[in-house]
């Protein structure tokens, strides 16, 4: 929500819904753009040509060529076939489609493929170690941090940012810093309790 | 009766998959060979197309096809109604002429090789439009306000305007709730490929076998060569009961090239053609003794809807049945707007309806100067008095007493701004909670396998309440094996048909449709392990054994008994049942059926800029028998966030100059976000409910969001003395006290 609920719980700092998104996932995404450009294959005057692309995505290398205007959303899903990644709303909104690039939380509807030469990603698929699920992953079924799903991978990888930011010094710190991650469900109780947990063990 | 594995609260069953990213939504089944649909939206909120230029759009890189009126088939739309589907009127028919009913019509599809490919055509897709102008205000004088065409409109017992005119104490106001959208956060998605005259979906659904039968109705198919697949559904709330346009299109896109085809609405395109909560007004009279018995009650309310279909929702029903008063009145019209027809959204009408119900009893509490739950008490009926039927339980009074003690209700002091916490205006506000336990027609397959585990499938859905997990437990319980050794699937139209995933009906109806089968798979069993010489209980009778915890012996035999498995080793045969349930037509008739609830808000109001947050919610809820605590917990408080984001944020705002959703964005429409979660509590009241079905299972779906906006809103005025009437409350509605 957002204008009419500028205060946050009971003793901590005056935050708009606003500021807290743009201050999460929004804001990571501007920081995380490269200085130099990645090069062009070809580039005939006026028409936008392919880009080859190297990034490595849950410890795999890829050389992809992609449109320039291809999201790594868009990426991951249709070309390099890892649909765990969900797209919401297209428009940086919702966060659905977080994922982590060189360890640090995006949206990445609104982050550009070409933009990432040389990324390291990491998306929801990579998480498991040896079938072993992430101590995120397992919190999120104990604490009932999920209903449809939908919402769910990009709230565990953005939760893995929280954490790494250390952005989880309390119940309501951990509210502000996960409000890029719209969960429609209302599973957010269970979402700050798994966040919570693992930044506790961690 | 003993449960074992109901009422436990398993975590889910498909948690992993959920977590892992595995689980796979409609738009995750990418087909070999599939191109990309795009939707071409009508810019106008009425006329009609005069022109489209499509040559350079069919010359841009990747496009393989651009789809309009122009060139599209005639289609058979053959005469198809489900439940879910308005009595009155007739479906959109897409593409088959050049008029355009309301802004977002889909007037185009483009058919590319990539998403980016299709969405850069469709952008550039210029269509000319002789437009007129819609009228979508539903506000607007010059509004017909019809009697619905379903002859249930309107109810009414004794002489309810006069016994409002006669009251010692009266309240008469009206009440005006904006239209919302579902906004779940998987959008609406299909992918079609046809094999011949075969059509296979993956499409988001909450009633396959409905889509099914629609689009075979469309296509002019034999049912049977429509397969829908949908095993996961990213949040639906009700936008996905209805079939709607995208998917009759993406298969008339698949068709056409002759390919798989990928079709997913944009988050904007959610806003145009997938149904609303409507926009509702309503006036709520009440009369009463200046001791607090209510003596007269008139409830009227319009909804919208659009030309072409006749939408209804119970919005006045629960006034009929919520308080006890011999004179009450209720009556329901419908705006007819030039908009998309709206649907049901969680908790249809009764969310709607009570809001002004409960927000009017709340002001009456303060005219006659008596506590809202005592009022509540003092009015509280003993039987359902429209119907004049018992219900089939009522626990109402339970729960407001439930609630008001883990709320702390005591600490209230009764004036409003009579309580603050340091600056802030502090209020306390309650309301009861409602919906009606529904139970449609069901089926159900169970296989028990030789190695003692069983397979449980139904065509159901789960759009995230835990379908698959509290089926699971129903199987197992009435089976008597662990929930481990029970493998549920859901989600083909290949199953066992159930009603739609909605209205709160999916355990009463496909639960006991998988008790039914279970039973008599339990049955079978028994009479292979009679008629078997080799086993200790042959041609024993029925009567003298009992199975426990899965195992069959003879009563009051301390044996161990027979396992399935030892049952089955003779056959190595599984056996497989399909099981069936339904209401019976004569307890139906006997009782008055619903569940009942009572909702606690406090909250805090920023005396100089207004700010409203909600601090604490408390739900005290009377559902019968509860499957999975933790799955049905978590359901409540996620239905009670929905009711935080109708009581202060959700909006769909038109342009009245061409209908056009303004704020048809994921930031624009406020929904509640981490942030805003308030301390939630969902309490269940000890409830043993055995008319409603085999299972004593009412459901919670809707009831979890119905009852939480009038809380909040009784608890803004408590904080401020304002009483606010229209939803969402904005900061300038308290601003203005």
């Amino acid at each position: 929500m957002a204008e009419n609920s500028s205060e946050m719980h009971s003793s901590g700092p005056i935050v708009s819904r606003r500021e807290a998104l743009q201050a999460t996932a929004g804001a990571v995404a501007l920081a995380a753009l490269p200085l130099q450009p990645a090069a062009a294959t070809s580039s005939p005057a006026g028409v936008s040509s392919d880009i080859a692309v190297a990034m490595t995505v849950n410890g795999r290398a890829h050389t992809l060529i992609v449109d320039p205007r291809q999201s790594i959303l868009d990426v991951l899903r249709e070309t390099l076939d890892l649909p765990g990644t969900k797209k919401g709303c297209n428009q940086g909104a919702c966060g659905a489609c977080t994922i982590l690039v060189d360890g640090k939380r995006i949206v990445s509807c609104l982050t550009l493929a070409s933009m990432h030469d040389g990324a390291d990603i990491q998306t929801i698929e990579g998480l498991e170690n040896d079938g072993e699920l992430h101590p995120l992953q397992a919190a999120f079924v104990e604490h009932e941090g999920l209903q449809c799903g939908f919402c769910t991978s990009g709230q565990i990888m953005s939760g893995l940012g929280c954490i790494a930011e250390g952005h989880v010094g309390s119940p309501e710190e951990i509210q502000f810093w996960m409000s890029g991650n719209i969960c429609r469900c209302g599973a957010y109780p269970g979402i700050i309790a798994a966040v919570a947990d693992v930044a506790e063990r961690s | 009766m003993k449960m074992n594995v109901i009422g436990k609260p398993l975590t889910r069953v498909d948690g992993r998959s959920k977590v892992t990213g595995k689980a796979r939504y409609a738009a995750d089944f990418n087909q070999p060979g599939q191109l990309y649909a795009v939707l071409v939206s009508a810019t106008v909120g009425l006329g009609r197309l005069t022109g489209i230029e499509s040559a350079d759009v069919e010359g841009m890189s990747g496009v393989v096809a651009l789809i309009t009126h122009r060139n599209a088939p005639k289609l058979a739309y053959l005469p198809h109604k489900a439940v879910i589907d308005p009595a009155v009127g007739e479906r959109l028919h897409v593409l088959q002429d050049d008029s355009v009913r309301f802004y977002g019509q889909p007037v185009a599809i483009i058919v590319a090789d990539s998403i980016d490919h299709a969405e850069r055509a469709a952008a550039a897709m210029r269509i000319t439009y002789d437009a007129r102008q819609p009228i979508v205000d539903h506000a607007d004088q010059q509004v017909a306000r019809i009697v619905p065409g379903t002859g249930t409109a309107d109810r009414s017992r004794g002489d309810a305007d006069a016994a409002v005119a006669e009251a010692a104490v009266k309240v008469d106001e009206v009440y005006d709730i904006a239209r919302e959208n579902h906004n779940p956060m998987e959008p609406h998605a299909t992918i079609a490929a046809w094999h011949g005259d075969r059509l296979t979906l993956w499409s988001k659904s909450q009633f396959l076998m409905n889509e099914q039968a629609e689009i075979a109705a469309v296509f002019g198919l034999p049912v049977d060569n429509v397969e829908v697949i949908c095993p996961f559904i990213g949040g639906a709330f009700g936008t996905s009961l209805r079939t709607w346009p995208h998917v009759t299109l993406a298969a008339l896109a698949a068709r056409h090239v002759g390919r798989p085809v990928k079709l997913v609405l944009t988050r904007k395109q959610m806003f145009f053609t997938t149904g609303h909560r409507p926009r509702s007004l309503q006036r709520v009279a009440l009369g009463a003794t200046p001791d607090g018995k209510i003596t007269g009650v008139i409830h009227e309310g319009t909804g919208e809807t659009s030309r072409y279909e006749q939408f209804t929702e119970a919005l006045t029903a629960v006034t009929d049945y919520l308080y006890s008063c011999p004179n009450v009145r209720t009556q329901y019209r419908l705006a007819q707007l030039d908009t998309a027809t709206p649907n049901h959204m969680r908790g249809p009408g009764e969310a709607s309806g009570i809001f002004a119900l409960e927000s009017a009893v709340d002001e009456l509490s303060y005219k006659l100067g008596v506590d809202p739950i005592e009022l509540r008490r003092r009015n509280e009926p003993q039987i359902d008095e429209a119907e004049n039927k018992p219900f089939s339980s009522r626990s109402l009074i339970q729960c407001y007493g439930l609630g008001a003690e883990r709320f702390g209700w005591v600490r209230r002091t009764p004036e409003p701004r009579s309580m603050r916490d340091g600056r802030l205006l502090i209020g306390m506000g309650t309301a009861t909670a409602t919906y009606p336990a529904f139970h449609a027609p069901s089926s159900a397959r169970v296989r028990l396998l030789a190695d003692g585990t069983a397979e449980v499938e139904a065509a159901a859905s789960d759009m995230g309440p835990g379908t698959y997990t509290s089926m699971t437990q129903v199987a197992a319980e009435f089976l008597g094996l662990q929930p481990e050794q029970v493998r549920f699937g859901l989600g083909t139209t290949d199953y066992p048909p159930t009603p739609s995933h909605g209205g709160s009906w999916t355990m009463a109806s496909v639960g006991s449709a998988i008790r039914a089968a279970c039973l008599e798979v339990q049955s079978q069993a028994t009479r292979q392990a009679i008629a078997d010489a080799g086993s200790p209980v042959f041609e024993a009778s029925m009567e003298a054994l009992e199975w426990v915890d899965g195992r069959l012996r003879r009563r009051g035999d301390a044996s161990p008994g027979l396992s399935y498995q030892d049952i089955l080793a003779k056959t190595g045969n599984p056996i497989e049942v399909d099981g069936s349930a339904q209401r019976d037509p004569e307890t139906a008739e006997k009782y008055s059926m619903h569940s009942f609830g009572a909702v606690f808000a406090e909250v805090s109001v920023d005396p100089d800029v207004g700010t409203i947050r909600v601090r604490r919610l408390v739900g005290a809820y009377g559902i019968g028998r509860v499957v999975n605590p933790l799955l049905a917990r978590s359901q409540c408080t996620g239905g009670m966030i929905g009711g935080i984001g109708m009581a202060l944020m959700e909006r769909t705002v038109l342009d009245v100059r061409d209908g056009r959703p303004v704020n048809a964005h994921m930031a624009d429409y406020l929904m509640p976000v981490n942030l805003d979660t308030p301390k939630l509590e969902a309490l269940f009241v000890d409830e043993v409910d055995p008319h409603v079905n085999p299972l004593g299972v009412k459901g919670l779906g809707e009831i979890a969001l119905v009852g939480t906006a009038p809380a909040i809103a009784n608890a803004v005025f408590h904080a401020t003395g304002k009483r606010v009437r229209t939803l969402p409350i904005k900061i300038e509605d308290v601003l203005t006290a």
